[in-house]
């Protein structure tokens, strides 16, 4: 009898080494290690076909370019293959969770993106005219009926484009308002030591001087150190609510008045909307303006940094001096009003070109159309459970920075928990990857010693919850039980280890360059 | 509800964990008065189905730019964008992936950084580029913002062929920085004017080529100018398609360089997202507003990249950062590398011929029956067409959207018999045709 | 050598004052990677922002410990910012400063307090 033994042994057979293997030629399994496309010897490769010109550019002389651009081509099939390796390397919110505090990292539908290149939004160009884009407008409109109703806020500005975008776009609303009404004086902005950066940055972009308001014990505005530094030159507060330590601020009503009285306005970071969405109206707690980051609440996708949309909710105080362009109900239809003309001809200006982020703006609206009234109410509650969850489970091992009471969306601890283990926080995050998480937010906000900020969102299973808290507690024993090894020199499985921050700032390389020295790619392959 | 992964019975158990009798006793720090325990006055939710019918029926009542013959630019243009890009930007990892301060599983997002910043250098010809901004006309206020911090000086120059919503945009920034800034009066071929203005208080002077007119113009006069005064020389271009073609603004003397990307793998989206470009030389770079990436070495010396010079940013320099911009315009970034990947230096040549190429026929058939306003062009030209709002609504009635009058950019300029027409690759001849035919009837009324 | 509370150390040479970052300071910073001294000719008082010095995740402010004028500043710095970890007390200075008014030195605590006070940090 004949016997194939193609393909046998059909077990593997047990290994006695115990070595981390290493491949010959530079591979890892399915990873693949990929160099600059500048590398890749394509200087004279296209992967795109085109007729040829009819018109040769005589015309131009000594206009045309003479010197080479340095661009590297390729063909199509070495173009994904580039691409795709690439983003093999990458940690996504489709692969695990990002435990990131006010960022609300959530799933991201792709009805969204599906919606968002039909042809009569994505082919359509902006200055079109607008009896061609009706739908388009209607479309915008809709949106900020939804923005409005969600936040019980009269009107709505929707060309920033980011948050940071939207918070300028506020203070320039608010500052339009104090000259328009000859309080020019006002020139101090007040916000919370916890403040997210670009809160004060924003400010001072702005012209005005920023003075930080106290935190109390319980991790509020300290009323009584607002009411000291409120005065009849400050302009406005920069308060974000819930707040960056995941805390509702309490007293919020009072903040707002005590601003009002003052004659200041108030100014709402939007950032963590996902906490109170549907639940309560920012409007009612006396916001006069509030950036929503699109990108955060209504899940238009993170990108890799971005594109974003901050429309920007404004009080009636403030609305007339919303930037142009405006939309504006006509006898035609709707119409977009681009200069500071008829209704909105106290407009501050113009943010930007053309009129906002529509490709974001069509997939915030299938996303609050999909979960309607319901739906984005039980966004915030889903939201605030995982979060409290989460602190419940993980308080076991690690320390809450606000014990008292629940928190919000997110969850703050400090690093009180790790004193005399010799790991830092730093450490602890880059362990989190090893075991398949991205890091939580690490050292913001300032006000808390070592700070670690976790915002699962409401689109975490239970069952990824668990998975996430089994991982966390069980690195939190491992520190405790003097396991240091295992944090100081973390990550160990990513595609590649710690990296040198110091080098890349000291001698910043931020082109390729054909150049013998520098930085040489790691002894990979044979070629 | 499809999204919440949450069942009924996931939240009782984690309810009894957290030790809370109900979902409202986690929303007891709002204030009585502020709860509201009713729905809003909102639709309920609903499944795709529904979603996709409302949304299609809106996209329908638009006259998509490709449905017909189509003419404009004006700082946003319609190019075709292969396959294989929108596929790869659709990739999880892309898509769905948070900015890379974790560098160590995020080195798709940064090695693609690290090649668009190397593009976008040697496109416009200059040293150092930044990972992205939003889009052209607030990278063009964030350079006149920066030539203030390098010179300090506070006036601006903006010349009369500047996009008006550049200039516009520049104003409102640069109002609340307490800049000075002199917008020059609208004018096609504006070089003159620009050098006049120039003097000892001037930070920069702001020139676009093509400018919002079409026209190409050699900008190494200003350069000079803007040099010998002191100030900084920034250079627009909101076709990024004509760096395949035309002298880069390096080349020419700009210090700074920036430019509207969308051109290049990004779709009109009715003006956004788009993908500001912004480019400076070598000394300049700690002032840069923006991400940068910057490359290093890991624990084991193999090569990887990480954002660097944070120290201008935001969200540690606070009050003292060169900017307060959080975001890049990441996917919109990622797409414009993977399609200029695919072109290379070949194909972006080839393509930017065409684009001439097809402008040279535009100008052609119209030659004439049109006055031609523009004496050099790359891919746009400006006409004389007396209530130029009104010839491009009568030619809608035979379904051609013929470009841009420059009085929808600027109603004051006195400029309402200005036509803004652009020819791309994707313009046929048959459109061609059908616009000269169009426009010799209509203005020979 | 002469200390202030905000960790800057001063060392006069007739009416020269050199001055830079502790090593306390250096040490809290981390890795310095960029350091942007005064200008040459710039007017500083005592207690006024006179220089920044970057690390990767911070800039922070150097106030001036005394008033004068800058007649120099340390431009090895700008290739090797690492100086100011290595020898911060030392080749890692920032500026030299014309005295405006010498007895300001005299204020400012010596070796000892400065320790004693690095005690109550």
């Amino acid at each position: 009898m004949s016997m194939s033994s193609v393909g046998r042994p059909t077990k593997p057979m047990v290994s006695a080494s115990t070595e981390e293997h290493k491949a010959l030629a530079g591979g890892r399994g399915l990873l693949q290690d990929e160099p600059l496309i500048f590398e890749l010897g394509g200087w004279d490769k296209t992967g795109v076909d085109f007729d040829a010109p009819a018109h040769d550019a005589s015309d131009l002389g000594d206009l045309v370019r003479s010197e080479k651009i340095g661009l590297a081509g390729l063909s199509e099939p070495e173009t994904l293959r580039h691409y795709v390796r690439l983003s093999q390397k990458n940690h996504a919110i489709d692969l695990a969770l990002y435990p990131l505090g006010s960022c609300t990292m959530k799933h991201n539908p792709r009805l969204n993106e599906k919606v968002a290149r039909l042809a009569g939004f994505a082919d359509l160009h902006p200055l079109q005219p607008q009896s061609t884009t009706q739908g388009a407008l209607e479309l915008m409109d809709r949106l900020a009926h939804w923005l409005k109703t969600l936040t019980g806020m009269p009107a709505v500005a929707l060309t920033p484009k980011a948050g940071a975008h939207g918070e300028l776009c506020g203070l320039l609303a608010i500052k339009a308002a104090h000259e328009a009404a000859g309080q020019s004086n006002r020139r101090r902005v007040l916000t919370p030591t916890s403040a997210h950066g670009t809160n004060p940055a924003t400010a001072a972009f702005v012209g005005y001087s920023v003075q930080e308001i106290a935190q109390t014990e319980d991790g509020r505005v300290d009323l009584a150190d607002l009411a000291a530094k409120l005065g009849p030159d400050v302009a406005a507060i920069m308060v974000t609510n819930p707040n960056t330590c995941g805390l509702f601020e309490r007293d919020i009503i009072e903040i707002a008045r005590l601003t009002h009285e003052a004659g200041a306005y108030f100014y709402c970071d939007g950032a963590n909307f996902n906490a109170i969405v549907g639940r309560v109206r920012p409007g009612d707690l006396g916001v006069d303006a509030m950036h929503i980051n699109l990108h955060k609440t209504f899940s238009t996708p993170h990108g890799g940094g971005g594109p974003g949309a901050g429309p920007v909710v404004l009080s009636s105080a403030l609305a007339r001096f919303a930037p142009a362009p405006w939309i504006v109900h006509g006898a035609d239809g709707l119409k977009l009003v681009e200069e500071a003309v008829e209704a909105a001809a106290e407009a501050f200006g113009r943010m930007s070109a053309f009129h906002g982020q529509m490709g974001m703006f069509v997939r915030a609206y299938a996303y609050m159309r999909s979960h309607g009234c319901d739906g984005l109410r039980q966004v915030a509650e889903d939201a605030v459970l995982n979060a409290n969850y989460i602190k419940a489970v993980l308080s076991a091992e690690m320390t809450p920075a606000f014990a008292h009471g629940p928190c919000m969306h997110e969850a703050l601890f400090d690093d009180a928990w790790l004193e005399g283990t010799g790991v830092t926080t730093l450490d602890f995050a880059k362990a989190m990857i090893d075991e398949g998480f991205h890091p939580m937010t690490m050292y913001f906000p300032l006000v808390v010693h070592g700070a670690m900020l976790i915002e699962p969102t409401e689109t975490e299973s239970k069952r990824e919850l668990d998975r996430f808290c089994d991982a966390l507690l069980a690195l939190a024993k491992a520190a405790k039980a003097g396991d240091v090894e295992r944090f100081k020199n973390a990550p160990h499985l990513a595609p590649l280890r710690r990296l040198d921050e110091t080098l890349a700032a000291r001698k910043p390389k931020l082109t390729w360059r054909p150049e013998p020295t520098g930085v040489a790619p790691a002894p990979l392959a044979a070629e | 509800m499809r999204y919440l992964p949450l069942t009924p019975d996931d939240r009782t158990k984690m309810l009894g964990v957290v030790g809370a009798a109900d979902i409202d006793a986690l929303f007891s720090d709002v204030p009585v008065s502020a709860r509201r325990s009713e729905l809003f006055a909102l639709p309920l939710h609903t499944g795709e189905l529904d979603v996709e019918r409302e949304l299609s029926q809106l996209a329908a009542m638009n006259r998509p730019a490709g449905a017909g013959p189509f003419f404009c630019g004006a700082g946003a243009y319609r190019h075709h964008v292969p396959a294989s890009v929108d596929h790869i930007i659709q990739r999880s990892e892309f898509l769905t992936s948070y900015t890379p301060y974790q560098p160590e599983i995020a080195q798709g997002t940064l090695q693609v950084l690290f090649e668009f910043q190397t593009q976008v250098a040697r496109l416009t010809g200059l040293d150092v580029a930044n990972a992205s901004m939003y889009d052209g006309s607030t990278a063009c206020a964030e350079a006149v913002m920066m030539s203030q911090r390098v010179t300090r000086r506070e006036k601006a120059i903006l010349s009369g062929g500047l996009h008006p919503h550049y200039a516009a945009t520049t104003q409102t920034i640069a109002h609340a920085e307490g800049m000075e800034i002199v917008r020059l009066a609208a004018a096609i071929d504006a070089e003159a004017a620009v050098i006049e203005a120039i003097d000892a208080g001037t930070a920069c002077v702001v020139v676009q080529t093509p400018n919002v007119f079409g026209v190409v113009t050699d900008v190494t006069k200003i350069a000079h100018a803007a040099h010998a005064a002191g100030a900084l020389l920034i250079v627009v271009t909101t076709e990024a398609i004509s760096f395949g073609l035309l002298k880069s603004p390096g080349e020419m003397g700009a210090d700074i360089a920036v430019a509207e990307g969308q051109s290049i793998g990004n779709a009109l989206n009715y003006g956004g997202p788009y993908v500001g470009l912004f480019a400076c030389r070598e000394n300049l770079v700690r002032q840069m507003p923006g991400r940068l990436c910057g490359e290093t070495i890991d624990a084991e010396g193999r090569r990887g990249f990480v954002l660097t010079l944070s120290t201008r940013e935001q969200h540690i320099r606070r009050e003292k950062a060169t900017s307060n911009i959080c975001t890049n315009s990441g996917l919109c970034a990622l797409a414009f590398t993977i399609h200029l990947s695919l072109l290379g230096e070949v194909g972006l040549r080839q393509l930017a011929a065409l684009n001439h190429s097809r402008a040279r026929e535009l100008e052609g058939a119209l030659r004439g029956s049109v006055e031609i306003l523009t004496p050099r062009y790359f891919n746009e030209i400006a006409l004389r067409a007396p209530d130029a709002s009104r010839v491009v609504e009568d030619l809608l009635a035979d379904n051609i959207i013929a470009g841009v009058p420059y009085a929808r950019l600027d109603p004051h300029a006195g400029m309402d018999d200005v036509l803004l027409v652009a020819a791309t690759e994707t313009t046929t001849s048959q459109d061609i045709a059908a616009l000269a035919a169009a426009l010799k009837g209509r203005l020979r009324r | 050598m002469r200390f202030t509370k905000d960790h800057e150390w001063v060392e006069v040479d007739g009416d020269v004052a050199t001055v830079g970052i502790t090593a306390y300071a250096a040490e809290q910073l981390g890795d310095v990677v960029f350091v942007e001294t005064p200008n040459v000719g710039k007017s500083v008082k005592a207690g006024d922002g006179f220089a920044v010095v970057e690390s990767v995740k911070a800039a922070s402010d150097v106030y001036a410990p005394v008033s004068g004028e800058v007649i120099e500043a340390n431009g090895a710095l700008g290739e090797a910012p690492d100086t100011v970890n290595a020898q911060p007390e030392a080749a890692g200075w920032f500026a030299k400063v014309k005295l405006a008014d010498p007895a300001e030195v005299d204020a400012l605590m010596d070796r000892p307090a400065y320790e004693a006070y690095l005690q109550t940090l």
